[in-house]
């Protein structure tokens, strides 16, 4: 690794900065002090924990899965497409970011509820997606896109299109550019936001909650096991937190090496 | 005609028209913004002319209604930056082209074999880019480029980003490359467009302004911009044990340059008007190139006279235009030391 020299920062500047990482680590560090350490382990453990974690990680891995098979063409098309049309769809791929993501379980809802756009010919064919697995992997999707195309798309421009050229100048055609050079080449920004996709669904609550419901087993996931636990067992909730912060963690990790988020 | 390139690009006011020949090479000089790059562009298919046509082997690659896809060209480029894909081995990059077409990927391996050791780089093969130098890396492209069997090579400054002293190494390389091939290399520098091309064309404004044999533009130029780019005298001749024969027969003496050329063999003189001095009386002793010349113009540029006389120009000074009473149709000497003669292989 080369070091690079710094010019130097303001000192004042320090006090600030450990401030906010005291405002973000401090909360996380009180779910520590806050667990009964000998029902930890029960804790975790229980059919409730385990049920909903592992439809975490399911439900995740699959809506992770659905953004890359979704998000990479998008992402592609946004980066290397002229067409003029693109600019408000590449605002309107940013929506699900800054909606509430109860409204886009409301939305979600609206298109693939009984009654909803979609949901209404679906429910003819006798496929009911609301308040189902799939549901749960729909919202997910929906509010982790972003994440992916976002990562992506920037990671294209960067990489820019020169590769490209070259490649086709080789009498490669514009599929064996895109699968030989253009995505070997944004593998580490397709990776992070695959990452950051995953992270995302991993902790989706609103979204899941209005368009999937919380049936255990089927939609309740573990933030949704958490709230529901809350008000009735407070230690336990306390627990799973802290089971949902060390996947949180393991996630992060295997972005950060990069540096890229 | 191998090669017929004439486009027209609107917005960048570039209309330009020349033909290359089968296993031709042609050098493309003008100055930055003289559609240099967007001629290039046109023939490798990145760029759609507003009205023209490219036409290779008798294929309308670009025309009207007509428009092949930059892939299925077979017009290789070969850039400033060698752009070898980072992801990739050497030998991997080399065999991009042939895997490309189809080759299996043993067979691509084999041929990106053949062209490293054509490019004397095999000892790369297994090297990641990164970790090349940049000499390595354009010798490991041209290989890259090679291999992908092109109709014709696009070189656009293909040397303009490698250091002074690898530049003569991959020169020597490149003309052995472009030797029998139809090829267009855009270029700034003087040696390259002699030493790599046998013709060259003259950008200027988007119009070409001059075209013709290397030897002949770049040794009298016509145009503004070849008299600047170039302004040297270049003699053609026949290599000597430590010099150059001409074809009158009198014999220019210099230090060989990079590529050397070979006793009797086709080679080129080279050196500046300003190393250039010119005598009424032939003067004796030291180890001198005297040439005796008739003078046929005198040239006003700045506070230098350049004084012409066949295909070579000497510069002096106003003063001494008058002290010698230079004038045009007067036999003069024009004398040159033979360190300041280049010898290079043509």
């Amino acid at each position: 690794m080369s070091r690079t020299r710094h010019v130097g920062v303001p000192r004042w500047l320090l006090v600030p900065a450990l401030l906010a990482g005291a405002f973000v680590v401090l909360p996380v560090a009180a779910l520590a002090t806050r667990i009964s350490w000998a029902d930890f382990p029960s804790l975790v453990t229980s059919d409730a924990a385990l049920t909903a974690l592992g439809l975490s990680l399911r439900t995740s891995a699959a809506s992770t899965a659905l953004c890359l098979v979704l998000g990479v063409p998008l992402a592609v098309v946004l980066a290397r497409s002229g067409a003029r049309w693109l600019g408000p769809l590449r605002s309107l791929v940013l929506l699900p970011l800054v909606l509430p993501p109860v409204v886009c379980g409301i939305a979600l809802l609206a298109a693939f509820g009984r009654r909803g756009l979609l949901g209404e010919h679906l429910d003819a064919l006798g496929v009911q997606v609301a308040f189902s697995t799939i549901a749960v992997v729909l919202a997910q999707t929906f509010v982790s896109l972003p994440f992916l195309v976002v990562s992506l798309e920037g990671a294209l421009r960067t990489a820019g299109e020169r590769y490209d050229v070259v490649a086709a100048s080789l009498g490669a055609a514009p599929t064996t550019v895109l699968r030989r050079v253009t995505l070997p080449l944004v593998l580490p920004g397709l990776a992070s936001g695959a990452v950051l996709a995953f992270a995302r669904s991993l902790g989706e609550f609103g979204a899941t909650v209005t368009f999937a419901g919380s049936l255990e087993g089927t939609t309740r996931t573990l933030p949704l096991l958490i709230y529901n636990l809350r008000v009735t067992d407070a230690d336990a909730a306390v627990a799973m937190s802290l089971l949902l912060v060390a996947v949180a963690v393991v996630v992060i990790g295997l972005v950060r090496p990069r540096g890229a988020v | 005609m191998s090669l017929v390139v004439d486009v027209q690009v609107a917005d960048r006011d570039v209309d330009v028209s020349f033909e290359v020949a089968a296993g031709e090479t042609v050098a493309l000089l003008g100055p930055n913004g003289a559609g240099k790059s967007t001629t290039l562009d046109v023939v490798g298919g990145l760029l759609r002319p507003d009205g023209g046509r490219v036409v290779l082997e008798g294929e309308v690659l670009t025309g009207a209604g007509r428009w092949v896809a930059p892939h299925a060209r077979r017009t290789a480029l070969l850039a400033q930056d060698p752009l070898l894909f980072p992801h990739l081995s050497v030998l991997e990059n080399v065999a991009f082209g042939p895997r490309s077409r189809g080759a299996g990927r043993a067979g691509a391996r084999e041929a990106a074999r053949r062209w490293l050791a054509e490019v004397g780089a095999t000892d790369l093969a297994d090297r990641r880019p990164a970790r090349l130098s940049g000499g390595q890396a354009q010798r490991v492209a041209v290989a890259r480029a090679l291999a992908a069997d092109p109709r014709v090579l696009l070189l656009d400054e293909p040397m303009a980003a490698l250091d002074v002293s690898v530049a003569p190494v991959l020169r020597q390389l490149l003309r052995g490359v472009l030797a029998e091939r139809t090829a267009v290399v855009v270029t700034h520098h003087v040696l390259d467009a002699l030493l790599l091309a046998d013709r060259v064309v003259v950008l200027e404004g988007g119009r070409v302004v001059e075209q013709g044999p290397a030897v002949a533009v770049l040794s009298r130029p016509r145009s503004a911009f070849a008299a600047r780019f170039a302004g040297l005298n270049l003699v053609a001749g026949t290599a000597t044990a430590d010099g150059l024969r001409r074809p009158d027969g009198t014999v220019l003496h210099g230090t060989a340059g990079d590529p050397a050329p070979a006793t009797g063999s086709d080679a080129v003189a080279v050196f500046r008007p300003s190393a250039v001095a010119v005598h009424r009386v032939p003067p004796g002793g030291s180890p001198r190139n005297v040439l005796p010349v008739r003078v046929d113009e005198l040239e006003p540029l700045g506070d230098v006279v350049r004084v012409r006389a066949g295909e070579l120009a000497a510069d002096v000074t106003v003063s001494a235009v008058a002290e010698l009473g230079l004038a045009p149709g007067q036999e003069v000497s024009f004398v040159v030391k033979a360190t300041e003669v280049d010898l290079y292989a043509r």
